[in-house]
């Protein structure tokens, strides 16, 4: 079986010089949750903007399901990658939670009955159908994020890629988001620095740091290596011991 | 705020067309035909019954028409030719006629404005206007404003509170070097924020164009009854010059 995503070898420098990744190795396989964990400045987001060729230019390859990033197959990459930035706001740019839904499948050339019935799935995976015709600024935070977590899944992609999903959610919103993200058959790549979020979601983490992939891991061994957690500016919440944590 | 009056239900894009067509019969009617504009304010008038809109809707939005009119009421003053009293002001007719002209053609322009905006939700206005063929681009900036307007509106109040706290206080002039710093990082931030929607559209396939999400199912019939209000405005237009 092909991998969901295939990274091999990824560097990457910015024009200015500056560089984030220096050769990248990473597999995921159909229908894992992973956690992406690094300090700030490890090169996370870099990684994310290059499997849907997003930023391109370096050496190495990266693969989605068997097919590689490159140029002439952006269209069909970016249906397959899904990605939910970190900022609902900066996702959801169309005027009604239904269009901006609808964006990316249109895009695809789905249209009419079809094309509403993308929408709706995608919102009822969420828990949002009721909220489709509202502006998205009439909604809670919690909410946004859930409709930019619909947003991607409208395209079925074969792998979702969260930037930071629990960040400024409140308690509640950040469980309701767990449990939705839990309900989907599909393959999860998280990029987070919440520790017990990771351990919660992914029982596997890599963790990126200086630009390299350090570890891999069952996430409960890897939050549990103090030294590896100390070199990598990884800390546990005060008083959080995944021990405790049913397995 | 989903009413359902004939008016509410035609087609943007047949509303959009028709409201221009019936302001250009009203820009067409000489000023001095004084008659006609008291028929096409009743044309409106029952535009605003049909779709149920209250006067105190209407009302309070044409305040956005308060510059235009200051400038007709200084017409009068300042124009040549023939004067008259009027309440021992001496006016000029030609300045006279002229301020009347806009203001009243500026008032109905507006009102028929008002009417589109309040019968017709702010996207399918955009879809309208897409489906109108106007250019894609000027669509999209305009999608982009309604969308995130409240987004930036958000951020620069609390800027202002961070300000505040820290016990800025906007006094005059001297003050004013802190709000324009305001201002350039409120648009740096908004800049950055395109660049960050940019590259989430890319991710969802974006190509330069925002794909049309309902096709449209505008009719014949719905063309038609639009027109009334421009061909009823039409032949007033016609009888004015007409009898002018």
């Amino acid at each position: 079986m092909t991998a969901s995503l295939k990274v091999a070898g990824l560097a990457f420098a910015y024009p200015d010089g500056y560089q984030a990744l220096f050769g990248v190795d990473l597999e995921i396989q159909r229908g894992e949750r992973v956690a992406l964990l690094g300090p700030n400045g490890a090169g996370k987001t870099t990684l994310v903007l290059h499997l849907n060729g997003l930023l391109a230019g370096g050496v190495g390859s990266v693969e989605v399901a068997g097919l590689p990033v490159q140029k002439e197959n952006y269209p069909e990459i970016r249906r397959r990658v899904g990605v939910v930035f970190q900022d609902p706001d900066d996702q959801l740019f169309m005027p009604t939670v239904h269009d901006d839904v609808a964006f990316g499948p249109a895009n695809l050339g789905l249209a009419g009955s079809e094309l509403e019935e993308r929408v709706h799935e995608a919102l009822d995976l969420v828990g949002m159908a009721e909220f489709s015709d509202r502006p998205p600024h009439h909604l809670s935070f919690g909410q946004r994020r859930r409709v930019a977590v619909a947003t991607v899944l409208a395209m079925r992609p074969e792998i979702l890629v969260l930037d930071e999903p629990s960040s400024n959610l409140d308690p509640a919103s950040r469980r309701e988001l767990a449990d939705i993200l839990r309900s989907l058959d599909i393959t999860v790549l998280m990029v987070t620095h919440d520790l017990p979020y990771a351990l919660e979601l992914c029982p596997r983490s890599l963790i990126l740091s200086g630009g390299v992939i350090v570890a891999d891991g069952p996430t409960r061994d890897l939050l549990l290596d103090d030294p590896l957690m100390r070199a990598n500016r990884l800390e546990l919440p005060y008083g959080f011991d995944p021990r405790n944590v049913p397995a | 705020m989903h009413r359902h009056t004939p008016v509410h239900r035609l087609p943007a894009e047949v509303k959009v067309v028709a409201m221009v067509a019936f302001i250009f019969t009203v820009v067409a009617t000489p000023p001095s035909q004084f008659w006609a504009f008291g028929v096409y304010a009743a044309f409106l008038v029952g535009v605003a019954r049909l779709a149920r809109i209250p006067a105190k809707v209407i009302l309070p939005r044409m305040l956005v028409e308060v510059p235009f009119v200051l400038f007709a009421l200084m017409m009068p003053f300042f124009g040549t030719g023939p004067t008259v009293e009027v309440f021992g002001l001496t006016l000029s007719q030609a300045g006279l006629l002229a301020g009347w002209g806009i203001l009243v053609k500026g008032t109905l322009g507006v009102v028929c404005s008002i009417l589109l905006a309040a019968t017709t939700p702010a996207r399918d206005l955009l879809l309208g206007l897409d489906r109108l063929r106007v250019p894609s681009l000027i669509v999209q900036i305009a999608s982009f404003m309604l969308r995130y307007t409240h987004v930036v509106g958000d951020e620069l109040s609390r800027m202002k509170l961070a300000r505040e706290a820290r016990g800025f206080e906007a006094t005059g002039i001297r003050s004013w070097p802190v709000i324009a710093q305001s201002a350039g990082s409120l648009f740096i931030r908004s800049y950055e924020r395109g660049e960050r929607v940019h590259l989430a559209m890319l991710s969802r396939g974006y190509n330069g164009r925002l794909p049309e999400l309902m096709p449209a199912t505008t009719t014949a019939a719905d063309w038609w009854t639009a027109m009334i209000l421009p061909l009823a405005g039409l032949a007033v237009a016609v009888a004015a010059l007409w009898t002018q």
